[in-house]
């Protein structure tokens, strides 16, 4: 077996791995990490092609690693605001959880209460 | 002889790596506190730069180092760290065995067809990369990625960007109305003495030697703009964390501008390829290298910028007038 098809089938098993974990885990934080588990799987995949695409004297396809780059920077933004929109939720009603029907209670930061 | 030993040996090398980011994966899913899990997180992060670097890929491991585990990595602990009082509650909601059991076959589903696709690859495998290799010269550009970042595929590099600051705007925005333009969260308790405060004068001189050499080296090496950019935050989010400087107010005219000077020069250059050359965010021709040193350094101060603050949470002080 080949080292790209090892680490191949490793991007597959991490997909599975953080797909199961942000569906499972009910916790918001531990689901952007785990979603953020998958997007690496999915990353690697990019690089077991992007390494069998190696032609014309470079080592591997320079295009998919240049979207890699480009997904890991926009990945990082995203999570950023997940995290950030997470924050919010829990000062403004003190839990962290995605349960419909939560008791909410006032919050002291946000104008309109002040108002 | 020896040729086929070094080979088993790299082989070796490669299986026990991908086991070891299996382990540490499953670790970060199955831990019992987010703390932790967040720490197996930025450990995996560090063990796929190192299978990047095995792909050959050395662009995509400095990236992955610097923010998919570094830098997400200080975003995620800090969260963890506040969201703790919630933990226990928030854990509880485990969903029940039969949904548990469906995600799971779901999962395995997935990553069982994304093997076989991996099994049965296509031959020959596709490649761009004689497409790529036939411009280098005329670009004076010797590291392929940073050719298709900057050239080939300028605009999605250039769209990257708009959502870096379109993040930026959307954790500002989850600030209440008075504290915006302020200082993101809490000042840092300062720290005099222990490990941080040291790393935290020790390492800034070196760390942005580096970024800049990386920023610098990204044309005939691997290295450019994001990478050096990354290394630069990390060394900026570290003073901070510290205490040793405070973060800066977010309405500040300075720090605005430095926000969008890249991104502007960038859609600047990229508009006067109307002009000049055949289109949009094409270069003349004997112009190409200095105009994608030019845009890359102005894009190293930016995105250091974006990624510091988007680190540092939206603004939550009045604004000093």
């Amino acid at each position: 077996m080949s080292a790209e098809t090892l680490y191949g089938l490793c991007a597959a098993a991490l997909v599975g791995l953080g797909l199961f974990g942000s569906i499972v885990d009910p916790q918001p934080l531990r689901k952007i990490l785990a979603f953020n588990l998958l997007g690496g799987g999915v990353f690697l995949l990019f690089g077991v092609i992007a390494r069998r695409g190696a032609a014309a004297g470079m080592a591997a396809d320079p295009v998919p690693q240049a979207m890699v780059i480009t997904g890991i920077v926009v990945a990082f933004s995203a999570t950023a605001l997940a995290v950030t929109l997470l924050l919010r939720l829990f000062e403004t009603t003190g839990q962290a959880t995605l349960r419909t029907g939560a008791p909410a209670r006032p919050d002291p930061d946000s104008d309109r209460a002040g108002s | 002889m020896s040729t086929g030993f070094a080979l088993d040996a790299g082989l070796v090398l490669d299986a026990g790596l991908a086991a070891l980011v299996l382990a540490v994966a499953v670790g970060a899913i199955v831990a019992g506190t987010a703390f932790a899990a967040v720490v197996g997180f930025v450990t995996y992060g560090l063990l796929l730069a190192l299978v990047w670097v095995r792909l050959a890929a050395v662009d995509v491991a400095l990236t992955e180092a610097a923010i998919g585990s570094g830098v997400t990595g200080a975003v995620l602990i800090a969260a963890a760290a506040r969201l703790r009082p919630a933990e226990a509650r928030s854990a509880a909601e485990r969903p029940g065995v039969p949904l548990r059991l469906a995600a799971a076959v779901l999962s395995a589903l997935v990553a069982a067809g994304l093997a076989m696709l991996v099994l049965l690859p296509s031959a020959p495998a596709p490649s761009l990369g004689p497409a790529a290799a036939v411009h280098l010269p005329e670009l004076a550009i010797g590291n392929p990625v940073t050719a298709v970042l900057l050239a080939y595929r300028a605009i999605d590099t250039l769209l990257e960007k708009i959502v870096l600051l379109l993040a930026l705007l959307g954790v500002w925005s989850l600030a209440p109305d008075r504290f915006w333009g302020g200082a993101p969260g809490q000042p840092h308790a300062a720290q005099q003495d222990g490990a941080l405060a040291l790393l935290a004068r020790l390492l800034p001189p070196v760390g942005i030697v580096v970024g800049v050499y990386i920023l610098w080296v990204g044309a005939v090496a691997p290295g450019g703009a994001f990478q050096g950019g990354a290394i630069l935050a990390a060394m900026w989010i570290l003073v901070m964390i510290a205490g040793l400087r405070d973060a800066p107010a977010t309405g500040g005219r300075r720090v605005r501008l430095l926000l969008v000077v890249g991104p502007a020069v960038f859609l600047a250059v990229g508009l006067a390829g109307f002009v000049v050359a055949d289109g949009f965010l094409a270069y003349p021709a004997s112009y190409a290298k200095p105009l994608i040193i030019a845009i890359e350094v102005v894009l190293t101060l930016s995105i250091a910028v974006i990624l510091g603050l988007l680190a540092s949470g939206p603004p939550g002080r009045e604004r000093q007038r």
